[in-house]
């Protein structure tokens, strides 16, 4: 791993451990009881089975940026309203402040513009913890702007998903209608040759598959993620049958030609670049 | 016996009334007795009720309205409205999805691609259109349509009425996000105008696949939205018999829909709803869309694109460093 600690100084985030105290952790995905320190060596990847569980926003970036990479952090203060004053059990608005204070971001989504292994970029990233990483009118938009940008700037554009969310119901087809405005952002992009890689992390549903997930030239997805449209459950409860083992999986979904290449997270940095010094404008 | 209120209650003093009308009408043909005065005063009761009913339905109600089983089925409106319609299947890959329909067709003269989701009418026809939920096939189908139709500049009207993609395995197996997101993407940028209505359920993600375009109308008892109002409850209420609630937290009416800037139009249904007057509800469309072709040739197809774009691109609420913001 060759991402640096330092360049991320000046970029405040108030970092929370998702894992509880001790030194041993189960993995959601083998169900072994694994130590700690080795699964946060290994970059959050189960050393039993090699699941890859959610990364941050701050450790993404880290792995994936240069050490002093980041030239700059895009659009940092765009927050989301209550467009609709959505109450259900609980209130939109409580939903926020409780996802702000969970991650210390502003938002589901992060755009910065920065450096993979000297190749500058626009790197966009959700954080599938912040309100299961749906998007709502805050990400389709800071996603359109980063297509935008690179499409201007002209850069390489690279998108990171995590959404188990899809498009977020709390600003109903507000959020709905982010998936025309990236895709038809991605549409142009492509059209000026620009290039982008989508890479799908767990999981990455719905609305955001739906959209600009699955629009990359090319698309990677770590392993074992949960990738699809209609979540398992539903298509379970739906058809009244068991669904298959590894379905909705990355491995089920290269099986199926429907996504280009599975790589560990140890290696994405480096085949990322090397990806981007091939298809270069 | 079929309960002839489907589950509508809003709606039973209607039909009551209408049953009552009836009766007195076939009666007075049979016995020869003129009930006129009786069956006008009736009808007038009827109209009345009918607009006092409909004005105040709950968002629910108008999610059941567009659910109606005697909602006009697609085929209805290609009859009403227009013209020398022939179905193209294909989707040149896997098979032919028939909860979608399209080809090319005619209205008031004008040569147009028709792009439709269809639900049928009788079980059988249900079943065949799986209830109107199409496969990555079906947008499949669709897309190569559309595509056929920009290379001809043939405007496309696509009609809508879904209650989304399909959840299940083939069609996951199949990429129904792929389709989805590709037939979005695509839209875009098609060089024609594209005029999309919402004439009955227009359900989240499988309603956008066909649904991107210049104009986006809905019909004034259809409805629109990212998620059911069932799967909604369920999620956030833990309790689909919520969904009352969810569908009026989601804000997917027509008139809301409207407010909230995502339909340029609603296209007003005859009081009592599409289900009550199949030509009526036709012919509004019709109008609508004739109205949409003469402003859309208009426009430069640079222009088009771009305006397209800006469409999309301006839908969203949010505050940036705390001005609020609504791109
Ligand atoms: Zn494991």
């Amino acid at each position: 791993m060759s991402s640096g600690w330092k360049g991320l100084r000046n970029f405040v985030f108030h970092r929370k451990r998702e894992m509880p105290d001790g030194l041993w952790m189960k993995c959601d995905s083998c169900g072994n009881l694994v130590y700690k320190k080795v699964v946060e060596e290994k970059l959050q990847v189960c050393p039993e089975c090699n699941f890859h569980f959610s990364l941050g926003i701050q450790e993404r970036l880290e792995l994936l940026i240069d050490e002093n990479g980041i030239i700059e952090e895009l659009w940092p203060d765009i927050e989301s309203t209550d467009p609709l004053n959505f109450k259900a059990v609980a209130a939109y608005r409580d939903k926020i402040t409780e996802a702000k204070s969970q991650t210390g971001l502003k938002e589901a989504v992060v755009v910065v513009r920065g450096k993979i292994e000297g190749i500058e970029v626009i790197l966009g990233i959700t954080d599938s913890r912040f309100i299961m990483g749906s998007m709502g009118s805050v990400v389709g938009e800071k996603i359109a702007r980063a297509v935008e940008k690179a499409m201007e700037l002209k850069l390489p554009l690279i998108i990171v998903s995590g959404s188990g969310g899809g498009a977020r119901m709390y600003e109903g087809s507000l959020s709905l209608m982010q998936m025309a405005k990236t895709s038809a952002a991605l549409a142009r992009f492509d059209k000026a040759g620009g290039f982008y890689i989508s890479v799908l992390t767990n999981p990455t549903m719905a609305g955001v598959m739906a959209s600009f997930a699955a629009l990359g030239d090319i698309i990677i997805a770590e392993p074992k993620a949960l990738i699809g449209f209609t979540g398992p459950r539903v298509i379970a409860q739906t058809i009244g049958q068991e669904l298959p083992p590894g379905f909705q999986t990355s491995e089920f979904l290269l099986e199926h030609g429907l996504i280009d290449r599975i790589i560990d997270r140890q290696h994405l940095k480096g085949e990322l670049a090397l990806l981007l010094r091939y298809f270069k404008r | 016996m079929e309960d002839t209120n489907h589950g509508l209650d809003f709606e039973a003093p209607i039909t009551a009334l209408e049953r009552k009308i009836a009766e007195l009408e076939s009666f007075s043909a049979i016995a020869e007795v003129d009930l006129s005065e009786e069956i006008k005063k009736l009808r007038t009761r009827a109209e009345r009720l009918k607009t006092e009913i409909y004005k105040n339905l709950s968002p629910w109600q108008r999610v059941l309205l567009a659910r109606h089983p005697l909602r006009p089925p697609v085929q209805y409106f290609i009859n009403l409205a227009f013209t020398d319609f022939v179905e193209l299947y294909g989707d040149r890959c896997f098979r032919d999805d028939r909860a979608i329909l399209s080809g090319p067709a005619k209205i008031d003269g004008q040569e147009v691609m028709l792009i439709a989701t269809r639900k049928g009418k009788t079980t059988r026809e249900r079943l065949a259109y799986n209830f109107g939920s199409p496969h990555p096939e079906g947008y499949r189908k669709a897309l190569l349509k559309m595509q056929l139709a920009a290379k001809f500049g043939l405007p496309i009207i696509s009609l809508i009425n879904t209650p989304g993609a399909y959840p299940g395995i083939g069609a996951e197996e199949r990429g129904q996000a792929h389709i989805i997101a590709k037939s979005i993407f695509e839209m875009s940028q098609l060089r024609v105008p594209i005029i999309c209505i919402v004439v009955g359920e227009g359900g989240s993600g499988g309603a956008l696949a066909i649904g991107v375009g210049d104009r986006f109308a809905i019909l004034e008892n259809a409805y629109f939205s990212v998620i059911s109002p069932e799967g909604c409850a369920a999620i956030l209420w833990k309790n689909s018999s919520k969904a009352p609630d969810a569908a009026k937290a989601l804000k997917l009416t027509s008139k809301d829909l409207k407010e909230l800037g995502i339909v340029d139009e609603v296209i007003p249904e005859p009081v009592g709803g599409a289900h009550r007057d199949y030509k009526t509800t036709a012919e509004n469309m019709k109008q609508y869309i004739l109205k949409c072709l003469a402003e859309l040739r208009q426009i430069p197809m640079d222009t088009l694109i771009q305006q397209r774009y800006e469409k999309y691109r301006k839908i969203g609420k949010f505050v940036e460093n705390n001005n609020p913001a609504s791109k």
